[in-house]
């Protein structure tokens, strides 16, 4: 090591990490050549890696912006400059909007998981019984393929299926449609989206709360603190970077809803969300000029939020003991 | 977890309270008892009703018992018709060669990033960090033009190339574990005269095992579950994954609803199986992926 030290010289492309080896480089231009190889090498690895995040993240975003701007159908060899006109037509046409308040179904389905998520959580960090057995059930769902949970569900919410049959039994009235009404089907496919979602956010829980010292709960015992108490002033704010990302992306999550709607109602009966739409507006009606300004839009809305996230919660470490 | 914080104090000492603890305890017991039944009601409902004759479905309520728990006539079908084995044959390739791609692309990327000192490194750095900022929903529309321009619509290259090309999350595990090996293994390699790519693949990939195993696990069970990119990419039924094989059974099948169930069923207990085999290593994987 010491040699190396000693006749180490860095230029000042070559860095700390990358010199050659010492004894490799005797003659002046052998060495030269090595380390112009040397400032090459990292690229060699970054090659691939940088090609593809090109060329599936920044020209797709570049592309989009651009045909935004057209009135391209995907598929003619003409395109013809619009200027503003696909934007107009999305702010101008209220049904365009009405997709946002279908989002607003799955944000408070969203508030709702990840409160549920917190009390499972926290249940499940301390002493319990089959523990690890609740924690797993409560879990799966989310492993589970979203077209055998769109299908699934489609079965439980039958007309006189599984949900109207239990609904039954414990005497309230029973046989609703509840994909086929429009007041229905967003609060069922949102209640699906809680099924599916809640064990994720339980296990990102679960994980921040472990990783509280122990010794913080025993002394808040000893001070007679009670379960509510100990939640309420030592688990809620030594988890909250944890729960404020959480609603974030609950925000984001909520605009982004494809699959559940699409798969069980395919957007009928009100349960449009703005991705089906835009995927309709793309894919069958052939209108990808509009279907890309729609896409900027959401996603200037989730650069936003998420820049607002940085702003409100700066990843700072909480310290607690 | 190693403290027991629960454990009721004695009796002797806060008499009091046993009553009040005893009936939270009840109540926590409960909660739990219920949401595992919501979990698992429809899930048994499916795997009862994909057990059952047409006519039983037809004529029995949905939490009836099949005549017999061994028919598995359904599951046939279901299998036969619904191409399902060729549909596993394709999930199984493309799973495969995507993460292996992934693992390859994001070791690559980290071991540049973090081991060599270049220009234009902040540049690189920030590109990747402000593709984690793009949800790959919103530009679908443009990056089907992009595959389609090279030719790959309709092939399984399509979602080969999207799962293993867009996957950021999988760089910045690998980003924050190749920190954590010391860099005098590579140091002592160099000096008995191994180049940058023996370094890469006899140490930097053998240590980053645990990584590896994390990103394998989560981005196996994520391209096992899409559905968005085999339905918008190969909508060719030859090249059917198990999403979109299953999906196809909306049509055909219909109101059959003992097909579909036996169809869903198969589809769920490959999950299963490796929930229940890898458990420990899949929560804290999912956790390590999705905080970032």
């Amino acid at each position: 090591m010491t040699v190396a030290h000693k006749t180490r010289a860095p230029g000042p492309a070559a860095g700390r990490r990358s010199t050659p080896p010492p004894e490799s480089a005797p003659g002046r231009p052998r060495a030269g050549r090595r380390r112009r190889s040397a400032a090459l090498t990292p690229w060699l690895f970054l090659a691939a890696p940088l090609a593809l995040l090109l060329m599936f993240t920044f020209l797709p975003v570049a592309d989009m912006i651009g045909y935004s701007f057209t009135d391209w159908d995907g598929i003619s060899p003409v395109r013809s400059y619009v200027g503003g006109e696909n934007y107009t037509d999305l702010v101008t046409r209220p049904a365009r909007f009405e997709v946002f308040l279908v989002s607003g179904f799955y944000l408070a389905a969203s508030f709702l998981q990840i409160a549920l998520a917190l009390y499972f959580a926290t249940v499940l960090s301390f002493n319990t019984r089959y523990r690890n057995l609740f924690k797993g059930l409560l879990f799966f769902p989310y492993l589970i393929n979203g077209v055998a949970v769109g299908f699934v569900f489609l079965y439980f919410f039958q007309p006189d299926g599984t949900l109207d049959t239990l609904l039954r039994l414990v005497g309230a009235e029973a046989e609703h449609l509840w994909l086929g009404d429009p007041d229905l089907a967003n609060p069922s496919l949102a209640g699906v989206s809680v099924w599916r979602f809640m064990g994720l956010n339980m296990v990102l829980f679960l994980g921040a709360i472990q990783s509280i010292p122990p010794h913080l709960y025993e002394a808040a015992e000893l001070d007679g603190a009670n379960r509510w108490q100990q939640f309420r002033h030592i688990i809620a704010p030594s988890i909250k970077p944890i729960i404020s990302l959480s609603f974030i992306l609950a925000v984001s999550g909520s605009l982004a809803v494809f699959e559940i709607p699409y798969i069980m109602t395919g957007g009928a009966n009100g349960t449009e969300t703005f991705v089906i739409q835009t995927v309709k507006l793309a894919f069958q009606f052939d209108k990808v000029g509009l279907a890309s300004a729609s896409a900027v839009v959401l996603l200037i809305l989730i650069l936003l939020i998420t820049w607002v996230q940085r702003r409100l919660f700066p990843e700072e470490r909480v310290e607690l003991s | 977890m190693t403290t027991d914080t629960s454990a009721p104090s004695p009796r002797t000492a806060r008499a009091g309270r046993t009553v009040p603890v005893r009936l939270s305890v009840a109540l926590k017991y409960l909660s739990l008892l219920l949401a595992s039944a919501v979990v698992l009601v429809p899930l048994v409902v499916v795997l009862l009703t994909s057990l059952k004759t047409e006519s039983e479905v037809a004529n029995s309520g949905p939490l009836s018992l099949p005549g017999d728990w061994f028919n598995f006539a359904n599951y046939a079908t279901a299998i036969e018709q619904g191409a399902m084995l060729r549909a596993f044959g394709n999930t199984t390739l493309i799973l495969v060669v995507s993460t292996a791609g992934t693992v390859l692309i994001g070791s690559m990327t980290a071991y540049a990033i973090d081991r060599f000192q270049f220009r234009l490194k902040k540049v690189v750095m920030g590109l990747f960090l402000l593709a984690t900022l793009v949800p790959s929903v919103t530009t679908q529309v443009a990056t089907f033009q992009v595959i389609d321009d090279l030719g790959a619509f309709n092939s399984r290259w399509a979602p080969i190339l999207l799962y293993t090309g867009t996957d950021i999350v999988a760089i910045y595990i690998f980003l924050q574990f190749i920190r954590s090996i010391p860099v005098s293994l590579d140091e002592a390699a160099r000096i008995d005269g191994a180049n940058s790519w023996t370094i890469y693949r006899k140490i930097i990939l053998p240590m980053l095992r645990p990584a590896i195993a994390t990103v394998v696990i989560v981005k196996g069970i994520a391209i096992y579950n899409d559905f968005y990119v085999p339905f918008l990419y190969m909508p060719d039924p030859e090249l059917g994954t198990i999403s979109t094989a299953l999906f196809r059974f909306k049509g055909p099948f219909g109101a059959h609803w003992e097909t579909i169930s036996a169809g869903t069923i198969v589809v769920i207990v490959p999950t299963l199986i490796v929930f229940l085999a890898l458990q420990r290593f899949i929560y804290s994987g999912f956790a390590a992926g999705s905080t970032k």
